[in-house]
């Protein structure tokens, strides 16, 4: 209606027609005749308006944008303040290898979720077999397993004397690893395979949804228009999916970047790694910091490439889309079609779960119970991951209203609290070793004038309180999971019409009121999902957390990487699984919410 | 008597990439206390921009808008919509999914006392004919007791002034007509003020006293109904409840089986 509005404005006012305005007192219905029009208020006018619109919900949405921008800021400070011998020294040594190693490993993961993604989202969208609707949402499974676990199980699942080698030498008739051995997997390529195979369901469900939502009517045109169902899928479907495949691999590549227990198990020198390493080792943190700029270069491009793709997924309705008519195969074909489709799966999800529980229930049997250090790890997970749950949600809360509030207050309040969103929801971008440098730094120095002054009012020397107390730890988890948080409650409260804030403010309540009393009872199942999302991602953190956990505080993710990184593999499996069923709850959350229409 | 509701040459404008667009150009009008008036005009007249610049959210851009003596708008302050003593029925009736009609009634008397709040919840249960529902949700009721519950509760907290808001456009023909008499009956008999919003003539005819013909973001005519019919301002008007009046003589016509007369046929 408002463009109907404008339009007819736009056409009057080109016109240079003077509307009448009638004076209306009573009685009269005499026309008068127009005075012509001013809709310019003078600069104190527009000041007064700016100053009344509403500015506080969008100040507090700037405040928490900011508090997301203050470790790459930080970061940037830092690494200006190393001296030139670090740069040779880094640009010698470090920066090629390890820049080489992670873009040959983004390269190689980017083509493996594509090709895993598109291609099992295709299978089940197109084709009809057994099995296909358990595999619709079984593919998503591999998302329950990090990729440092991945790596973790797969490395005594592949071992030259595990399992599986040990079984196609006993196939083979060989008797010993020297005479037949796979190719090793500590190496890029083994790298590659891993992550591709539990990265790939970020591919497979934006292009799932792509294909089921919209595809029909196109696809069912360029069969009528008699292609075949092979090239329908080049000449139609693969186009018209692009932005969402774009979308799709950013996410896979960011998480790729993001990792730091894979690469380290594998043997792999990334950019992260030599994050961890050149602070954690050399206690370099101006170096640290550079290396961690190079990577937020990296960074940048994968965002504007997956805004790029959302930005044309947005003209893509979904709304009244029917689904396609899969094509019914049988015989061999159905078989292999299904045996194609439980590839993912198994390797993903299946082969590493069923060693996690196989190695789990064999430590259980010998040993019995678990150690009370793995139960002291299990608690500081679940706590610390209950409070960064809390103050994500909070944040999101602040952000998410104030947009929603700015909408009806002012185009001013409108921007910049939307300025303020699409800063704060960034955060999911950053690699967790460049967002911990960046907050490390801070943090310790506030430590330190802390410290010193509680020193000079006569008090014994506290430590490092905030380091030490697990703040930096919350924070970094907040900022890395608003995203989630934030959009969860957007699209929470997309559904509530604004007349209901209208009709509670006309009833006398406060914008804070309505939030309280009409809009926090509507988001209920919003903040639900949100507190669950983010509560199982904080769990399964692990790079930020090794960098800024307090000393001898161990979450599930950091004992099994102590445990990996020792080589004693005994209580690691535990944490693992339990790390994995956390993980499976979004998991069924996400099938159950996104597959419903699309059965 | 000085009148209840004064919109002195109220100006709005929507705020676009491209600029200002004007919505409502220097717009006026008087409202009597318990008078019921209507605006009238196809949609992108302006007319619900009026009625949202009245209840307070939208900034004006000159003029001021006056209740009962007090300033609530002009071109530098605003009042808050939850301090001006305005009430409003919305189009989608804006019913708080997660209330019951009796909390959904009580929404706007939280600092009353419990035992009168109560009171008046039954006493308006009453008044819309809904006696013995109050513990049921909006999404069990029909479309026409959900209006009759939107009624009540922006009534509850006996606002100066009421804002209907296109109040039957989500009603079947039948019930709406139905209901729009039965809503001015209860206003009268409780002496209220209101303004309504429609882009139907039947509606406008049915429940005002005094009938606004927008175009554009001006009133071309203001002027009871009668005399809107028989002594159209201009050939704006004339056209508009002409068309008006044959579309809804013919929409009639068409309900009660008679295409054919209605010169449907075809169609």
């Amino acid at each position: 209606m408002a463009s109907t509005t404008k339009a007819r404005l736009d056409q009057a006012a080109e016109a240079g027609q003077t509307a009448a305005a009638a004076d209306l007192s009573r009685n009269s219905s005499q026309v008068r005749q127009p005075r012509g029009s001013r809709y310019a208020p003078g600069l104190s006018n527009r000041l007064r308006n700016m100053l009344r619109a509403g500015i506080g919900w969008p100040s507090a949405a700037l405040l928490i944008a900011a508090c997301v921008l203050a470790p790459v800021a930080a970061l940037g400070w830092f690494a200006l303040q190393g001296d030139s011998s670090h740069w040779t020294h880094l640009l010698q040594f470090v920066l090629p290898t390890a820049m080489t190693n992670t873009v040959l490993l983004l390269l190689g993961v980017g083509v493996l979720v594509a090709c895993l993604g598109v291609g099992s989202a295709w299978l089940v969208t197109a084709y009809d077999f057994p099995l296909r609707r358990t595999l619709s949402w079984a593919l998503l499974l591999p998302l329950a397993v990090p990729t440092y676990i991945v790596a973790f199980a797969y490395l005594d699942i592949l071992h030259p004397i595990g399992p599986v080698q040990g079984l196609i030498r006993d196939i083979l008739g060989y008797d010993s690893p020297r005479q037949f051995r796979l190719p090793d997997l500590r190496s890029l390529p083994g790298a590659i395979f891993l992550l591709g195979f539990v990265l790939y369901p970020y591919v497979y469900l934006s292009t799932r949804i792509m294909f089921s939502t919209q595809a029909a009517s196109l696809l069912e045109a360029a069969r009528v228009l008699g292609e075949s169902g092979r090239s329908v899928f080049f000449r139609v479907a693969l186009p018209m999916a692009r932005p969402a495949i774009a979308v799709g691999v950013s996410l896979a590549l960011l998480e790729t970047l993001n990792d730091i227990g894979a690469s380290e198990f594998l043997g792999i020198q990334t950019l992260t790694v030599s994050v961890y390493t050149t602070w954690v080792t050399r206690n370099d943190l101006a170096g640290a910091a550079q290396i961690a700029l190079a990577m937020l270069a990296i960074v940048a491009v994968l965002i504007l490439a997956e805004r790029h793709g959302r930005r044309k997924q947005r003209y893509a309705g979904n709304q009244r889309a029917r689904a396609m008519c899969p094509e019914r195969l049988s015989g061999l074909k159905a078989l292999a079609a299904c045996l194609l489709g439980c590839i993912p799966v198994a390797v993903g999800f299946l082969a590493p779960a069923a060693y996690l529980l196989n190695e789990t229930l064999k430590r259980l049997h010998q040993v019995g119970v678990v150690s009370d250090q793995l139960l002291q790890s299990a608690w500081n997970t679940v706590s610390i991951a209950f409070c960064a749950t809390l103050l994500t949600l909070a944040c999101g809360l602040v952000v998410a209203w104030a947009v929603r509030c700015a909408r009806q207050a002012s185009s001013l309040a409108h921007r910049l609290a939307q300025a303020g969103a699409r800063v704060a929801t960034t955060g999911y971008a950053l690699p967790g070793t460049v967002l911990a440098i960046g907050l490390l730094t801070p943090f310790i120095m506030f430590d330190h004038v802390l410290a010193a002054m509680l020193q000079l009012l006569g008090n014994a020397d506290p430590g490092l309180i905030l380091m030490g107390s697990g703040t930096a730890l919350v924070l970094a988890y907040a900022i890395r999971f608003m995203a989630i948080s934030i959009g969860s409650l957007e699209a929470g409260l997309a559904r509530i019409p604004p007349s209901m804030e209208q009709a509670a403010r006309l009833l006398g309540e406060s914008p804070a009121g309505a939030l309280r009393r009409v809009h926090l009872p509507l988001l209920r199942p919003a903040l639900g999902a949100a507190a669950l999302l983010v509560f199982v991602d904080a769990m399964k953190e692990l790079s930020a957390t090794l960098l800024l956990r307090p000393v001898n505080f161990d979450t599930l993710a950091t004992w099994l990487y102590a445990e990996a990184a020792r080589g004693t593999y005994e209580e690691g499996a535990v944490a693992a699984l339990a790390i994995v069923l956390a993980g499976l709850i979004p998991v069924i959350l996400l099938a159950r919410t996104q597959f419903k229409m699309s059965r | 008597m000085s009148a209840l509701l004064a919109l002195n040459g109220i100006s709005l404008a929507y705020e676009t990439a491209s600029g200002l667009v004007p919505a409502v150009r220097e717009l006026s009008l008087n409202l009597d206390k318990g008078s019921i008036a209507c605006l009238l005009g196809a949609s992108g007249s302006g007319k619900t921009t009026v009625l949202r610049a009245i209840a307070g959210f939208e900034p004006l851009r000159a003029g001021s808008i006056e209740l009962d003596g007090t300033v609530l708008s002009n071109a530098s302050t605003r009042i808050a919509p939850e301090h001006r003593h305005v009430g409003m029925m919305f189009q989608d009736y804006a019913l708080f999914p997660h209330l019951s009609v009796e909390r959904n009634i009580g929404f706007g008397l939280r600092r009353w006392q419990k035992s009168r709040r109560s009171a008046r919840v039954q006493e308006l249960l009453e008044l819309v004919g809904l006696q013995g529902s109050g513990h049921r949700y909006p999404h069990e009721l029909s479309g026409g007791q959900q209006q009759r519950v939107a009624l009540a509760r922006a009534l509850a907290p006996e606002p100066e002034l009421l804002l209907l808001d296109e109040p039957f456009s989500n009603l079947d023909v039948d019930t709406r007509e139905h209901l729009a008499f039965e809503v001015r009956d209860i206003l009268k008999k409780m002496g209220h003020t209101a303004i309504l919003v429609t882009h139907n003539q039947a509606e406008a005819f049915a429940i005002a006293d005094r009938i606004g013909i927008m175009q554009e973001g001006v009133i071309v005519q203001w002027d009871t109904p009668y005399g809107l019919h028989n002594n159209p301002a201009n050939d704006f008007v004339a056209n508009f409840i002409r068309r008006e009046a044959l579309m809804a003589q013919r929409a009639q016509a068409y309900l009660r089986g008679e295409a054919a007369a209605a010169g449907l046929s075809g169609g």
